[in-house]
């Protein structure tokens, strides 16, 4: 798809903060009621990272009253207003598609601590 | 036959798919057809050839490989050798003069088109690929017969197999037209036309794009 690549570069965003799987983040979404447009944000960890270039998507999965939700947004899509990351986690695969199938404390996901080592 | 319909079109090579997004953050998939280098080489009138038609040629090729009638042809318009010729009926071939550019800006967005293509080769394929044939049962004891077609006909009565029949072959590396495609965008820069949705053939196989037969 190189030859592609200069066509793409205008959809492609540059705000996009560096994240994996395992790293909770604040999606923030612009919602668009008629005419009015207001912010949602939907937080909650990164399930996986799908695909490359403009096409590239990923998964953020919450539990919200009990029930998992998840949701997936195209990297570069124009209705994010903004990600933010709020924590990096520390994760052993790149799609967490076990924690479907956790709960309760199980659930958890060990946060990744930077004390500043080797790089 | 004249042609009573106003038809435009272009050669192009399909450079492949991606996906962009429109004014209402609505993802579109588009395949990018480049359509560069188009040129009138003759146009036909109703006096001389009983029809009107523009004859539209595209691609570079080393004119040594022209053969001389061509290369003459090509010379009576006034243009570089092209790769590939076509012609498109059309009631009004008589705005076009030979030797004439043609950009991308023939089109307009949201405009309707069809798309003209060679679809992939297939290869030697089977009933189920080739004519969606359901095949045979996975189980209840099937044996070695899953995607076999099953009878091909009656027994003494005809006492031979219908006249196409469907039965296994080759598949693909066929004309195939689209039709109805939406220009979603046009790049005059590079050439380029976007058009929402798949088109027939392989990257880098050229496609004709032309006004779509039943839009309007």
């Amino acid at each position: 798809m190189h030859i592609l690549d200069s066509l793409d570069a205008a959809s492609l965003r540059s705000d996009v903060p560096a994240f994996g799987p395992g790293d909770t983040l604040k999606v923030h979404v612009n919602i668009i009621e008629g005419k009015n447009s207001r912010v949602q944000v939907f937080q909650g960890y990164v399930l996986g990272r799908q695909g490359r270039g403009v096409g590239e998507t990923f998964t953020v999965r919450k539990v919200s009253f009990g029930t998992g939700i998840e949701r997936t947004f195209p990297l570069h899509s124009p209705i994010i207003d903004k990600i933010e990351v709020v924590s990096k986690g520390d994760v052993r695969r790149a799609k967490l598609y076990y924690m479907r199938d956790r709960h309760g404390k199980a659930a958890r996901i060990r946060e990744k601590r930077d004390f500043g080592g080797k790089k | 036959m004249t042609a009573t319909r106003n038809v435009k079109g272009l050669l192009g090579t399909k450079l492949g798919m991606t996906q962009v997004w429109d004014e209402n953050n609505n993802l579109i998939p588009v395949t990018v057809v480049q359509a560069d280098s188009n040129v009138v080489t003759q146009l036909r009138n109703a006096d001389r050839d009983g029809y009107t038609a523009v004859q539209i040629g595209y691609g570079q090729i080393d004119p040594r490989k022209v053969t001389k009638p061509l290369a003459g042809h090509f010379e009576a318009a006034g243009v570089t050798p092209r790769r590939h010729l076509v012609e498109l009926r059309t009631a009004d071939a008589a705005e076009y003069a030979a030797g004439q550019e043609l950009s991308v800006e023939l089109f307009e967005a949201g405009q309707k088109v069809d798309v003209v293509g060679t679809s992939k080769g297939k290869g030697f394929a089977g009933v189920m690929k080739r004519h969606n044939f359901a095949g045979v049962s996975a189980s209840h004891g099937a044996h070695k017969n899953h995607r076999k077609p099953g009878s091909i006909g009656g027994a003494s009565t005809p006492g031979r197999v219908f006249r196409g029949q469907k039965m296994a072959g080759r598949m693909g590396a066929e004309r195939v037209t689209t039709q109805n495609l939406t220009i979603h965008a046009i790049d005059a820069e590079k050439n380029l036309l976007l058009i929402k949705g798949a088109v027939p053939g392989a990257r880098g196989r050229v496609v004709l794009v032309r006004t779509a037969v039943k839009g309007a």
